[in-house]
């Protein structure tokens, strides 16, 4: 349904075959992604796996070493940031906080609050606001901006799990109502938003993307969270045809080594079936 | 009336301290701390520069205070020695080297304790009016810079996603702290300056519930701790920079005492309820 909807929609950004180097090393490869009006792209992967780096460069703050990105002249972006460290001794309120880059109305404000569900904290200090009040917040700011695309970098950290179903519903419900493009960053392998149009998974280079409900129905964690959570909650599990070893090579389920794990190479297959098995033999965090 | 180097001493050190507010919340705010004591080190080198090649002090202090900051640029993108090292050896090989030139000119007799810790009492008119003319420059500056400042304060990445340049406001915010010091060098010497630049702002957070409301209440405190400062070292027959900086402490120490204290009640700043 959301497909035929967004189908049409304007594509804010384009990236072909991008590719970011820094000291000698290839931080990502051959990327390419599309985020258009109204879509919800979510990137995962392990840290380190380069999905901020893709995030910065799709937006503009990184310039590519190849490749090519494209986006629509005047792309309004807000931002929410990973992780802040506010120092105690700069005395920001919610209020001021939404007046950080834009100028904006005491009246609009007092709107984005209430329908980010904070007004009641409009006054308070930022250093005392719980993880999850402090994100409402920041997407109140980001919303002012009437931003075409919202570009959220791990929004859910740090915030409980009920916390986390109702922020990503928040984010739903922004989305339907501005119809703006969202490009979402998580590191929570398992955990990814049901409403996502398109699932990209990351390690160095695009290792497999698919809508989160095709995998959502056939996946054994929803068991654990039960079919209510199933349909705020998606499961994104694949088995990876190779694996990054600690000096960057990488080895392949044949068993053979290689530099790297590009197409070229004549090793790459990802069949990526969905098996809980292979994941929790696997593990993630190995495989950074 | 600025006849008297009393009445001079209160103009100019008012002036420094209104300027110094603002600039010194920014410091506060931005851990920066130790990078305006560097700059402020180097200050000595920028003496013993301008005296060999016999140009304007001002001029030649806060081109050196700009030069360090650019050096530490360039040695942080090099990579390997943290920012608190590389700060660390710039801080003190700069107030070294200057304290080496120095005792070289042979031919030059400088009075090095009035660098050091500053002689307000023998401020000029024309020093007057640079502390004026470049106070407002600095701060008229600083108010074009601080919507970026401010937000790359709070995220870098967030100021720069949103189409602002924190970079630039940075660089030109490290251009504004040499100047500062530069002209209050004189004043309260190179060793005090930071004094002068932090502890009002850290005295103005307690009563601050806006980013602008402190940089103002900063200014106040400060222009409070110069004349309270230059007032008891005329009582006391003290050296007025560090009266200056022991009345900043005591102002501060002042701020921390809690309302309770005075029977009054708890500030609702910082509570969550409205």
């Amino acid at each position: 349904m959301l497909k035929s909807r967004t189908a049409d929609n304007e594509r804010l950004i384009e990236m072909h075959d991008v590719g970011v180097r820094r000291s000698g090393r290839w931080l990502v490869r051959n990327i390419d992604l599309t985020v258009r009006r109204g879509e919800i792209v979510t990137l995962i992967g392990p840290n380190g796996s380069g999905k901020s780096t893709t995030a910065r460069s799709a937006i503009g703050l990184l310039k590519p070493d190849e490749g090519s990105v494209t986006r629509v002249p005047d792309l309004k972006v807000g931002y929410l940031p990973q992780k802040l460290s506010i120092d105690w001794t700069l005395p920001l309120s919610v209020d001021r906080l939404m007046t950080l880059t834009d100028r904006h109305s005491p009246e609009e404000i007092g709107v984005a609050l209430e329908e980010v569900g904070i007004p009641h904290l409009r006054q308070a200090e930022v250093q005392t606001l719980s993880g999850g009040e402090f994100q409402r917040a920041l997407l109140a700011r980001a919303m002012l901006r009437k931003p075409d695309l919202l570009v959220l970098d791990e929004p859910v950290q740090g915030v409980d799990f009920s916390g986390q179903v109702s922020l990503y519903a928040l984010i739903k419900q922004i989305r339907d109502r501005t119809g703006c493009g969202i490009l979402l960053i998580s590191h929570d392998l398992h955990v990814v938003m049901a409403d996502t149009d398109t699932v990209i998974c990351l390690n160095g280079h695009i290792c497999c993307r698919g809508t989160p409900e095709s995998v959502a129905s056939s996946a054994e964690y929803l068991r654990l969270f039960g079919t209510r959570a199933a349909e705020t909650l998606a499961l994104y599990s694949h088995h990876h045809d190779h694996t990054h070893l600690p000096d960057g090579r990488v080895r392949h389920a044949d068993g053979t080594i290689t530099d790297s794990c590009s197409p070229g190479d004549g090793h790459h297959h990802h069949p990526h079936e969905h098996s809980q098995q292979e994941q929790a033999r696997e593990g993630w965090t190995g495989h950074a | 009336m600025l006849d008297d180097f009393f009445m001079r001493a209160l103009v100019a050190g008012i002036g420094l301290a209104v300027v110094a507010g603002p600039l010194g919340c920014f410091i506060v705010w931005r851990r920066m701390a130790y990078f305006g004591d560097t700059m402020a080190h180097s200050a000595l080198l920028g003496v013993a520069l301008s005296l060999l090649f016999e140009i304007n002090l001002t001029l030649g202090v806060f081109m050196v205070a700009a030069l360090v900051s650019v050096a530490l640029l360039l040695l942080q993108r090099r990579g390997g020695l943290s920012t608190d090292a590389l700060l660390g050896i710039l801080s003190h090989s700069t107030l070294a080297i200057g304290l080496v030139m120095v005792a070289f000119m042979s031919w030059v007799r400088i009075d090095l304790m009035g660098f050091l810790f500053g002689d307000i009492l023998a401020v000029s008119k024309l020093d007057i009016a640079f502390i004026y003319g470049g106070g407002a420059l600095v701060l008229g500056l600083l108010a074009l810079i601080w919507r970026p400042l401010l937000a790359s304060t709070v995220s870098t990445e967030l100021a720069e996603a949103e189409g602002l340049n924190p970079e630039r406001a940075l660089f030109a915010f490290k251009l504004l702290m040499a100047l500062v010091i530069a002209i209050a060098m004189k004043l309260v010497g190179i060793l005090l300056i930071t004094s002068l630049l932090i502890i009002p702002a850290a005295t103005a957070r307690r009563f601050a519930t806006t980013p602008e409301r402190m940089a103002v209440i900063a200014s106040v405190a400060g222009a409070l701790a110069v004349c309270s400062g230059l007032f008891g070292s005329l009582e006391y027959d003290t050296p007025s920079g560090p009266t200056i900086v022991v009345a900043a402490l005591i102002l501060f120490a002042a701020s921390l005492i809690p309302r309770s204290f005075f029977g009054l009640r708890p500030q609702p700043t910082g509570d969550k309820t409205p």
